[in-house]
């Protein structure tokens, strides 16, 4: 390794001039957005999508709503409690494609696997993908491997495209969230995020966590079904966690969300997690439950029904559309003022004390 | 969660408000000195629940802030060279030096790693005998005690590749330099439960008597603070001026012996600089002779950097509770988490990071107190 000069950068502000990609850009928060809404969109000039940018596009085809999502998983380490990246891989599309309210109809996986990287744990992560993509109902029907030589990988990385049929009577989007609105989430948050930190850093805290990742369309499907149009946006809270997922459909929306911070149902050892490490729960990846704005008139419906899935089982309604404060997420604090809930900036860091 | 929901029970919250203002017949100014506590205060809108007339001025608590430039500068030199791998806590990576961070850094090749406890960067330099393992080691008396005894254990195991950039500072010196300033208006501290657990209140004892302040050790949880700043009010009205503890759950008088026998052996007491705030005479801790060959400024002879703030950041007016963040001109312009000018807009318990985070906002037009002076 050579030196590096720390005295050559030229300006005093580095983190809003550095030239570099830092792990920030990755973190799904505020450096994500600004990657892509400076970066990577321009660049497609009038090849960039129309509209909000969503978890998964609706393409028409011949008077059908196809829907089309991919994403790419990098995660260390590649096995933890609750799942490994295969079956990560698989739920994550399937749940990007849910939340434009589509059922999965083809899977295609790409691997990108490092020289020297042990077969065995290549088979088992296949394996993981064949269980998942069976489970979920979807067949793998294309891919792709390659093999790059040592250290230019982290040992291995999938890559995951989804094909889905949108559901008849909904079309949830981003710029759907309207005043008066329920938020409905599905389920606990915060278990995958301190599950994968756990297990990387080694800080023992998995003996009592696991990751909640599982696939959510068959959840969307009953939601549908009992909400109708009603559902009129979902998101999963994956990385940045839910204040980046909420802090999206308000900023894509123009609406404001109150939500009651009792109300968030945070598992015991995730919270004794981030209060050690000093993280906020709401800013914790998941992998497995979703959030979701329904109509005020059929929010009690769309709630009964998700929790008869036993995804969503612990469903609750965190708050409220607001048409003041457009494009700001305010909680409501135990000792019964109010805050904003913003974005985070870049990587989730511990704090010192 | 156990030991946790007890202390942020709305009822018991509403509870010690209604209490809160029964008791207050006039105004007090109150000064929580844990950048930990700011946190929560601004987290939870706990000063803006409070009786009118209570003031919460908010402390230099938060060891991120107060740390100097120049040993965060030293600290690049040090991680950018091809021999080192630099460990700090995560909150330290964000903090603007003079020309760079250290999430930058690492981004442009060097081996900079996040550590949760010292003692991970004492068996990173076992596991790698031929890299030098340096741990930045900032805060207050909280973080001073495993400081210590990673350098004890690092002695014991013979190491010669692992040193510490130590950046110490002591909470008393502080308050003392708070309350001597001319502009003080501190009446009352919220003291550092944290702090107390390892060193107890006795240090607090004369200066409550000689400044007339009550000071009362204080948790970090929402009642903790509810509770603490209700008995700091009570002795204001009662015209008392003593040392009580609100988080008896944690701290007891005379503290935890073996943990500042520790620090006794392994560092010494010296005149510290603090970011914004200027030197205090003995108000930080340095390694002892006796393992000065821990000492990273000396191995890699970066002791002689200098440095200068922005000017624009007035982060000293800050940290001592002379303004707020809404008053300074950069506030959410040209100084956001985003593109922080001082360290109190870095760090997740400083001060103005924690203002943002909440969406303070600078009122419109409102005239500015306490600019760069």
């Amino acid at each position: 390794m050579t030196a590096v000069d720390p005295l050559a950068a030229s300006c005093p502000l580095p983190l809003a001039e550095t030239e570099r990609v830092l792990l920030g850009h990755g973190s799904g928060g505020q450096l994500s957005a600004e990657l892509i809404g400076d970066v990577l969109v321009p660049a497609l000039g009038s090849a960039a999508p129309a509209g909000a940018l969503e978890d998964a596009a609706v393409v028409p085809i011949d008077g059908v709503d196809v829907v089309l999502s991919t994403d790419a998983y990098v995660v260390s380490p590649l096995f933890f409690p609750g799942g490994d990246i295969g079956a990560l891989a698989v739920h994550g599309t399937v749940n990007d494609l849910a939340m434009r309210a589509a059922l999965p109809v083809a899977l295609a996986v790409a691997y990108v696997v490092e020289e020297g990287f042990p077969l065995a744990d290549l088979r088992r992560v296949a394996a993981s993908v064949g269980a998942a993509a069976r489970a979920a109902g979807v067949p793998v029907v294309t891919g792709d491997t390659k093999v790059v030589g040592r250290g230019a990988a982290d040992g291995l990385y999938v890559v995951t495209t989804g094909v889905g049929q949108r559901l008849a009577g909904a079309a949830p989007s981003a710029t759907g969230a309207a005043p008066g609105d329920a938020v409905l989430l599905s389920g606990p948050i915060g278990s995958h995020g301190t599950t994968i930190l756990s297990v990387r850093e080694g800080l023992g805290f998995d003996a009592d966590i696991c990751s909640d990742t599982q696939p959510l369309h068959r959840l969307v499907a009953a939601m549908v079904d009992a909400g109708g149009d009603a559902v009129h946006a979902l998101r999963d809270p994956t990385r940045g966690g839910i204040a980046s997922a909420l802090n999206e459909i308000a900023v894509t929306s123009g609406v404001g969300i109150e939500i009651d911070e009792q109300a968030l149902p945070v598992p015991a050892p995730v919270q004794a997690a981030c209060e050690i490490l000093g993280l906020d729960p709401a800013h914790v990846a998941n992998e497995g439950c979703l959030v979701a704005f329904v109509a005020a008139h059929r929010a009690d419906a769309v709630l009964a029904a998700m929790r008869s899935r036993p995804e969503g089982r612990a469903a609750v309604n965190i708050g409220t559309v607001r048409d003041t404060e457009p494009g700001r997420v305010v909680v409501r604090t135990s000792v019964g003022s109010r805050r904003i809930l913003d974005m985070l900036v870049g990587e989730q860091l511990p704090r010192i004390c | 969660m156990k030991y946790l929901d007890e202390y942020r029970d709305p009822r018991l919250a509403r509870v010690l408000l209604d209490e809160l203002h029964r008791t207050t017949t006039r105004p007090w100014s109150l000064m929580e000195v844990c950048g930990g506590q700011t946190h929560t205060i601004v987290r939870q809108g706990i000063d803006e629940v409070l009786p009118p007339g209570i003031r919460m001025i908010h402390g230099p608590g938060c060891p991120v802030c107060v740390t100097p430039l120049e040993t965060l500068d030293r600290a690049m030199a040090i991680a950018a060279r091809p021999e080192v791998t630099f460990t700090s806590f995560g909150d330290m990576l964000r903090v603007p030096g003079s020309h760079t961070d250290l999430l930058a850094l690492k981004a442009r090749g060097a081996d900079v790693r996040v550590v949760y406890s010292p003692m991970d960067a004492v068996a990173l330099a076992q596991q790698q005998p031929d890299r030098e393992v340096v741990f930045l080691a900032v805060g207050f008396e909280t973080t001073a005690p495993a400081n210590a005894t990673a350098v004890l254990h690092a002695a014991t195991l013979g190491l010669t590749n692992f040193t510490m950039l130590v950046s110490h500072v002591l909470v008393p010196p502080a308050m003392t330099a708070i309350l001597d300033a001319a502009e003080c208006e501190v009446q009352g501290f919220l003291a550092a439960g944290h702090v107390c657990t390892v060193m107890g209140w006795t240090e607090y004892e004369p200066l409550a008597a000689r400044y007339r302040v009550p000071i009362v050790v204080t948790g970090f949880e929402p009642l903790d603070l509810l509770e603490g700043i209700l008995m700091a009010v009570r002795q204001l009205e009662q015209g008392r001026f003593e040392v009580e503890n609100q988080y008896a759950r944690a701290v007891q008088r005379t503290g935890n012996g073996p943990a500042q026998e520790a620090v006794r052996r392994v560092f010494r007491i010296s005149d510290r600089a603090w970011r914004g705030i200027g030197t205090i005479g003995a108000s930080g801790l340095e390694l002892a002779d006796a393992y000065a060959a821990f000492d990273a400024t000396r191995r890699f002879d970066v002791g002689r950097l200098t440095a200068a703030e922005d000017p624009r950041c007035i982060a000293g007016r800050i940290l001592t509770g002379l303004s707020v963040p809404t008053d300074c001109p950069a506030y959410g312009t040209t100084c956001t988490p985003r593109s922080p000018l001082g360290a109190p807009m870095v760090s997740s318990e400083g001060t103005c990071a924690a203002f943002h985070r909440a969406g303070r906002r600078r009122p419109a037009g409102a005239a500015v107190s306490g600019g760069a002076r």
